[in-house]
């Protein structure tokens, strides 16, 4: 008995003196569900910034860490918030990269993270709802609102002299906040939308859908929606029945699966969705490359960025205590300090621990407003013979 | 012109929609009406049935595919389907022995056997999942057009367009060949009189020297097949997806029920109603009214239900006949 409390006061004592730790990071992401074809490069992303850091051994003295996954599947909230929470009390992890869908983010924020002190970065939900949630200052986004989103998509219709548009949207939290936002500024800059009416994921033919949005009518149609689902059904329908020739693809659209479905019957199309471009962007992707996934996939680059923020700011503040380390995150992301791209963790974390300055730029231009998240670059895309073509950042 | 333009809108989105989908339906109906006449239980299992009917029927599409095979202007998948109707014969009599056929030797109520039904149904939807997986799957191949909306457009001069898939002629073509079978099968064979006569009076069809296993034998593979064609058109005009067809058990419950249970012409009908009226409920009728009253311009979109609520429809057609004609406007057996 004397023996065994002894060791273990020995190991208390050891682990006490290192001050190293096993630091472990949630990567809450709907790895099945209407958005299961992003996950897996965004999951990479975010572990690419961890192993980096991990490696690195510079971490509050040489801690290293570990990813754990949970499926939040997107739409279900219950899901969401149980994985939420098995990774919380069961793995305790001191900071989450994630929540992926809008509804789902807002629901783990309020039921788990927010009563147990966790941060969480979500390099993917957009929905406005997110910018005015209470938060005690722990959730941040890697992506901008789609409040911002609605005011470019409406900027770059009426560019190419659209006026009369119909919206269809997914009918949750990210597919409403989108088509309202973008609704009032389209109607804002002069422009009329005929109908602006939800279509349910999940179904086997939107043909219905399709008629009543013909029936509004409008000369092209905005697919607020998911191309692993129902966006893409309406999409076929539309196109089958000749109700609509041209559409408008906000961010949950845009991906290759868009191309591999429809190909050249979508050409004259256009689109856009939140990734920046500059020498981060591009180191990313080469980075991405090395490590065998593909870093210009939706959202894998701001997942990176999500991961590293966390992690950085775990340096700075000295801690990996969220309610410590959630204070130092706005520090790292914005100016003043040395401007730090993807692959530039080491030299991060060397810097910080010299007591100096960082301003993390990271793979998509972070730079944080307001409630904490970020400004925002929209890529603009169009579709012409049967590709996918990028037109330039705004 | 504007009339045309009318009558192509109304053709485009409500009738040929709704005829494809009154043509599936029917069959699925067929089958349950079927079963229910001839077995006297309400068959849940027939929605699932028709899920891993058209599983089975879309791997041997793969494996047809994968040899070269296919079938010119048609689906490939209309090659696959005898090979997917004898796999869905040879399972859905393996049910048959393993389970219906222990509560039949006992003679039990009819409520037990819809239990026993319902078992069966969650044992096919896990073995359709195992078997292709939950996702959603496209095997339409051929040419998908016979009217091309922007060709027609072109052609007609009106700004209303028209699109005619091969999926849905396809669809009517195969369920009017299917359901003239049926007909002449039981009304001209000597085992269709035998199928009759034991739905009529199980003892009489007994004394008279009719095999009863045999009967139930036949009507299992007749509703394995009616299932399997009803899933496998339903898919290649829209999509496959095992969840999908979990769903489609309502409205085909419902179409069997309108028409008047054990009835076929009535499954028949009670399809086609149930289609039509869950589209035109749900179409809004706007630019079709704009077309026939250009003077009057409505604000709304003149649609009586939300397309959310297409399934609402089932349910209130469902409960209106049954309060008001318990059994089926072309008298079935009673429910």
């Amino acid at each position: 008995m004397k023996k065994l409390l002894l060791a273990t006061a020995a190991s208390a004592l050891l682990t006490g003196a290192a001050g190293a730790e096993e630091i472990k990071l949630g990567i809450l992401f709907g790895f099945t569900g209407p958005l299961e074809s992003m996950s897996p490069d965004m999951q990479r992303g975010a572990e690419l910034a961890m192993r980096e850091v991990s490696d690195s051994g510079k971490l509050l003295d040489g801690s290293t860490v570990v990813a754990v996954t949970g499926d939040t599947t997107c739409i279900d909230a219950a899901a969401a918030t149980a994985a939420a929470e098995r990774l919380i009390t069961a793995e305790g992890v001191k900071g989450i990269v994630g929540g992926m869908c809008s509804g789902e983010t807002i629901a783990t924020l309020e039921n788990v993270a927010l009563p147990n002190g966790i941060v969480m970065i979500s390099p993917s939900a957009t929905s406005p709802a997110l910018s005015t949630i209470e938060d005690n200052g722990l959730f941040f986004r890697t992506s901008p609102s789609d409040a911002r989103q609605g005011e470019v998509m409406a900027d770059i219709i009426l560019e190419k002299g659209i006026d009369t548009v119909a919206v269809t949207y997914t009918n949750n939290d990210y597919g409403k906040g989108l088509a309202d936002s973008f609704a009032a500024a389209f109607a804002e800059k002069g422009g009329t939308v005929t109908v602006n009416s939800p279509h349910d994921d999940g179904k086997p033919d939107y043909s219905a859908e399709v008629a009543a949005l013909a029936s509004a009518g409008g000369d092209a149609l905005v697919v607020a929606g998911y191309v692993d689902q129902g966006g893409s059904g309406i999409v076929r329908g539309a196109l089958d029945t000749g109700a609509f020739d041209t559409f408008v693809f906000p961010d949950g659209m845009i991906g290759q699966a868009l191309v591999t479905n429809f190909g050249a019957e979508i050409d004259g199309s256009f689109g856009q969705n939140p990734a920046a471009e500059g020498e981060g962007r591009d180191t990313f992707i080469a980075m991405a490359q090395e490590a065998g996934f593909d870093g210009s996939g939706a959202f894998a680059a701001e997942s990176y960025d999500a991961a590293a923020l966390i992690l950085l700011a775990m340096a700075k503040a000295g801690s990996s205590d969220p309610n410590v380390y959630k204070d130092s995150v706005m520090d790292i992301a914005n100016e003043p300090g040395e401007q730090i791209l993807p692959g530039q963790l080491e030299r991060a974390l060397e810097i910080i621990a010299e007591g100096g300055d960082v301003d993390y730029v990271g793979a998509t231009s972070v730079e944080l407003v307001g409630p904490g998240e970020s400004a925002g670059v929209y890529r603009e895309v169009s579709f012409s013979g049967g590709e996918m073509e990028v037109i330039g950042y705004r | 012109m504007d009339i045309l333009n009318a009558l192509v809108a109304i053709l485009n989105y409500v009738v040929i929609p709704a005829t494809a989908y009154g043509a599936q339906l029917a069959l699925g109906a067929l089958g349950v009406t079927l079963i229910y006449g001839i077995l006297r239980f309400s068959n849940f299992a027939h929605g699932d049935t028709m899920a891993i009917g058209t599983a089975i029927t879309i791997l041997f599409t793969w494996m047809l595919q994968s040899f070269g095979i296919s079938f010119g202007p048609l689906p490939t998948a209309l090659l696959a389907l005898p090979l997917g109707i004898a796999a869905t014969a040879v399972l859905v009599l393996a049910t048959d022995r393993a389970v219906y056929r222990f509560y039949r030797v006992q003679r039990a109520a009819p409520i037990i056997f819809v239990m026993a039904s319902v078992g069966v149904m969650f044992v096919l939807n896990g073995l359709t999942r195992l078997l292709i997986g939950v996702d959603e799957r496209r095997f339409d191949d051929g040419t998908r057009f016979v009217i091309n909306a922007r060709e027609f457009r072109e052609w007609s001069g009106l700004s209303e367009g028209l699109a005619l898939r091969g999926t849905q002629v396809l669809t009517v073509v195969v369920a009017v060949a299917v359901v003239w079978a049926l007909f002449w099968f039981l009304n001209r064979t000597r085992s269709g009189k035998a199928m009759r006569a034991y739905s009529d009076n199980e003892d009489l069809a007994l004394l008279s020297g009719i095999d009863p296993e045999r009967v139930v034998r036949l009507t299992w593979i007749i509703a394995a097949g009616l299932a399997t064609i009803a899933g496998v058109l339903y898919g290649l005009d829209k999509s496959f997806r095992p969840f999908n067809y979990f769903q489609m058990l309502l409205p085909i419950f419902a179409a069997a029920i309108v028409g008047g249970l054990g009835n076929p012409v009535g499954a028949i009908a009670g399809g086609f109603i149930v289609a039509f009226s869950e589209v035109a409920v749900t179409y809004p009728w706007r630019k079709v009214a704009g077309y026939l009253a250009p003077d009057w311009q409505p604000a709304g979109l003149l649609q009586l239900l939300g397309t959310e609520y297409k399934f609402a429809v089932s349910f209130v057609i469902l409960i209106v006949v049954l309060l008001f004609r318990p059994t089926g406007l072309f008298r079935g057996k009673s429910v």
